[in-house]
C-alpha cells in the first residue's frame, strides 16, 4: 500500500466545560483514526455538534490535540505546537475552506488582499507582478470575476464570497483542501454550481479533498470513501457505493433511510428516537449511539464498540453489524 | 478606480450624511490654525501688559476685551490653542497607542498577560480619575510634560479596556482563523488582519474622549496645578476671570471658556462623523 498523504492517529479533542462542575469535559472529538492517500476524495457525515468542525481544525492543525498524532506524508506534524506550525513549510500543504464564507472574510481586505495574504507568508511571493498574476489565476480557476477583485466582501454575494474562500486556500496549492460545509450557508441554486466547481477543480488540481457535510447525497456525487461520525467518534467507514448499499451501522442506516427519495415518499421510515447522549464526560464503556439506537441491548451499555473491519476498506463500529 | 479617488468619495459620502460633521471640521481648522499660527495671526503680544487699558470690555481696539493687567484677550485665547490642543493631543496620542497595544495583547493571549495588564489597568480605575492626575502632576512637578504624562495615564484604562474587548471577540472569528491558516503569526494576525477592523470604533473613542482630555489638562491649570501664568491658557485664564463673575467683567473668563467648550463640542461631533467615514461597511 502506499504511504497516504494524511495519517491522524487517535486524535482526542476535549474542551473543559467550567459552571460548577470542575473538571467536566467536552469530548469534541474522540479518539479518531483516518487516513486520506494522495489524491483521493473522502467525505465525513454526521449530524450538527458530532464534532465534524473540530476534527477539520484539528487535521488542519489550527488547534492542537489533547491527544493523538497527526502525519503528513510520513511526517508528525504533532510534534510542534499549532502555533509554531504556523512557520512551518507544511502549512501551506493543508487548507481549508471554512464553514461560513461570510465571517472567514476579513472585512476590511479587498479581495486581492484576502488571496494574496496567504501567497506572501506562505510562499514568500513578493513581486507585485507575480503576486497579481497568481491571485488572478486562482479567481479564474474559482470563476471569480475580474472585477470583483478590488471588492470588499460586503460587496459580494454569498456565492461569490464562497468563491473567494476557495481561491484562498488553492492559491498555495495545498496538497489537501479540507472543505467544512463549503455549501450550507448558500441558497440551494448556488449550492449546485459550488459543488460542480469543486469537482472540477480536483480534477484539475488532483489535490486529495476531505469533504464535510451533514448531507449524505452531496458526499456521494463527490467522494469515493466516507467516514460517518457520531458524537465524536468514527462509527463507520466504507467506499461510497458499499455504504450505501451495504451499510453495517444503524446510524449510517438511519441516515441513509432519511434521505428524501420521491420513490418512496408515503412509506414508513426508520426514524430515530430519543435523543443524543451527551458529549460531556459520557461513558467510556456505553455505545454513544446508544439510547437512540434500534438495536441497543445491555451489552452496548456496557462496553464501547470497537471499529472492526467488515471487507476491503469497510470499518463499523457496532456489537451487532 | 485609484484609492485616492475612492477616499475623496467615502469622505464625501460621511459629510454629505451629516452636515454637523462640517460643522466641526470647519471648527477643527479654524483650531488648528490657531495653533498652527497663534502667535502670527494675534492682533497683539499675548504677554504684553497695558496699564492705559485694564479691563476695557470688548471694542474694536480689543475685540475680546483686555484682562486685569490690560493684556488683549482675543490674542491670549488664540496663541493658547498651541498649547491646550498640543497637551490634550499628545496625551490621546499616547494613550490611545498605549492602550491599543496593551489591550490587544490582553485580549489576543489572555492567560497571565491578560491578568496583569487588567490588574494594572484596575489599579487606575480604583482612584478618582482627576485626582490621580492631581496626584502625578503634584508628584511630579508643574511641567507640560507631566501634564501630558498624568492625562495619559488616568485615560489608559479606557483605551486598554476598549482595545482588549474588540480584540477579544475578534480572536475566534473565522478570518482569524483563515489568517493564522494563511501564515500568519499572533503579531502579524494582530497588526494587520485585528487592529485594521478595531480601530474605525478606536478612532471614535478617541475623538470623543479627546474633549475630556482637554478639559483634564485645562483643569489641572485651573486649579493652579498645570501650566502657570502668564503662559496664555486657557484653562488659567478661566480661572484669573472667574474671580470677576461677581464684579461683572464677565470677557475675562467667558471668551477662554468658550473656547473650551468649542474644542470639546468639535470633537465630540467629530467622533460621530468618522465613525461613518471609517467604517469598512459603508466603504465602496
Ligand atoms: N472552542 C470550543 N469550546 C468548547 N466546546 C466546543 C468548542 N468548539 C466546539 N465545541 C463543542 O464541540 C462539539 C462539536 O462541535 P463542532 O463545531 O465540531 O460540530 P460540527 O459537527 O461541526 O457541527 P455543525 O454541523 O453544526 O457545524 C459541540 O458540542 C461544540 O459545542
Ligand atoms: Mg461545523
Amino acid at each position: 500500500m502506499t504511504q497516504p498523504l494524511l495519517d491522524a492517529r487517535a486524535l482526542t479533542k476535549r474542551y473543559p466545560v467550567g459552571g460548577g462542575k470542575r473538571g467536566a469535559m467536552l469530548h469534541a472529538v474522540d479518539a479518531v483514526d483516518l487516513t486520506i492517500a494522495p489524491g483521493e476524495c473522502v467525505g465525513l457525515v454526521g449530524e450538527s455538534g458530532c464534532g465534524k468542525s473540530t476534527l477539520v481544525r484539528l487535521l488542519a492543525r489550527l488547534i492542537d490535540p489533547t491527544s493523538g498524532n497527526i502525519f503528513l506524508d510520513g511526517a508528525d506534524t504533532t510534534a510542534v505546537s499549532q502555533a509554531r506550525f504556523v512557520t512551518m513549510p507544511d502549512r501551506a500543504r493543508i487548507q481549508v475552506v471554512f464553514q461560513d464564507p461570510s465571517e472567514s472574510l476579513n472585512p476590511s481586505f479587498r479581495v486581492f488582499d484576502s488571496i494574496a495574504d496567504p501567497l506572501k507568508r506562505l510562499l514568500g511571493v513578493r513581486d507585485r507582478d507575480k503576486l497579481a498574476a497568481q491571485v488572478h489565476r486562482a479567481a479564474e480557476l474559482v470563476g471569480l470575476p475580474r472585477e470583483l477583485i478590488e471588492r470588499y466582501p460586503h460587496q459580494l454575494s454569498g456565492g461569490q464570497r464562497a468563491r473567494v474562500g476557495i481561491a484562498r486556500a488553492i492559491v498555495v496549492e495545498p496538497s489537501l483542501l479540507i472543505l467544512d460545509e463549503p455549501t450550507s450557508a448558500l441558497d440551494v441554486s448556488v449550492q449546485a454550481i459550488i459543488l460542480r466547481l469543486l469537482a472540477d477543480l480536483q480534477a484539475r488540481l488532483g489535490m486529495s479533498y476531505l469533504f464535510v457535510s451533514h448531507d449524505l447525497n452531496v458526499v456521494r456525487l463527490l467522494c469515493s470513501r466516507i467516514v460517518v461520525m457520531y458524537l465524536g467518534r468514527v462509527v463507520e467507514v466504507a467506499p461510497t457505493e458499499e455504504l450505501f448499499t451495504a451499510p453495517r451501522h444503524p446510524y449510517t442506516r438511519a441516515l441513509i433511510a432519511s434521505i428524501p427519495d420521491p420513490a418512496r415518499r408515503g412509506e414508513a421510515r426508520p426514524r430515530l428516537d430519543g435523543s443524543p447522549r451527551s458529549p460531556i464526560d459520557p461513558d467510556p464503556n456505553t455505545c454513544r449511539f446508544y439510547g437512540r439506537c434500534p438495536t441497543g441491548t445491555d451489552r452496548c451499555a456496557t462496553a464501547m464498540p470497537e471499529l472492526l473491519r467488515f471487507g476491503e476498506g469497510h470499518f463499523a463500529a457496532c456489537h451487532f453489524a | 478606480m485609484s484609492r485616492a479617488a475612492t477616499l475623496g468619495r467615502n469622505i464625501g459620502h460621511a459629510f454629505g450624511e451629516n452636515r454637523l460633521t462640517l460643522v466641526a471640521v470647519a471648527i477643527l481648522l479654524v483650531l488648528l490654525v490657531c495653533a498652527a499660527f497663534g502667535t502670527a495671526l494675534a492682533p497683539y503680544d499675548p504677554l504684553m501688559t497695558d496699564s492705559t487699558a485694564k479691563m476695557s470690555p470688548p471694542s474694536g481696539l480689543h475685540l475680546f476685551g483686555t484682562d486685569a493687567l490690560g493684556r488683549d484677550i482675543l490674542s491670549r485665547v488664540v496663541v493658547a490653542a498651541r498649547l491646550d490642543l498640543g497637551m490634550a493631543i499628545s496625551a490621546v496620542v499616547l494613550s490611545f497607542v498605549l492602550g491599543l497595544a496593551l489591550g490587544a495583547v490582553a485580549g489576543y493571549f489572555g492567560g497571565w498577560a491578560d491578568r496583569i495588564i487588567g490588574r494594572l489597568m484596575d489599579t487606575i480605575m480604583a482612584f478618582p480619575l482627576f485626582v490621580l492626575a492631581m496626584g502625578i502632576v503634584a508628584a511630579l512637578g508643574n511641567s507640560v510634560l507631566n501634564i501630558i504624562l498624568a492625562t495619559m495615564i488616568i485615560n489608559l484604562p479606557f483605551y486598554c479596556r476598549f482595545a482588549r474587548g474588540e480584540v477579544n471577540v475578534r480572536r475566534e472569528m473565522g478570518y482569524v482563523e483563515a489568517a493564522r491558516m494563511g501564515g500568519n503569526r499572533a503579531l502579524p494576525v494582530l497588526v494587520n488582519h485585528i487592529i485594521p477592523n478595531i480601530l474605525p470604533a478606536m478612532m471614535v473613542q478617541a475623538s470623543l474622549n479627546m474633549g475630556w482630555a482637554i478639559l483634564n489638562a485645562a483643569g489641572l491649570s485651573f486649579i493652579g496645578l498645570g501650566v502657570r501664568p502668564p503662559t496664555p491658557e486657557w484653562g488659567i485664564m478661566v480661572s484669573e476671570g472667574a474671580s470677576f463673575i461677581i464684579s461683572g467683567e464677565w470677557w475675562t473668563f467667558v471668551f477662554p471658556g468658550a473656547a473650551l467648550v468649542l474644542a470639546v463640542f468639535c470633537f465630540n461631533l467629530l467622533g460621530d462623523g468618522l465613525r461613518d467615514l471609517l467604517d469598512p461597511r459603508r466603504r465602496v
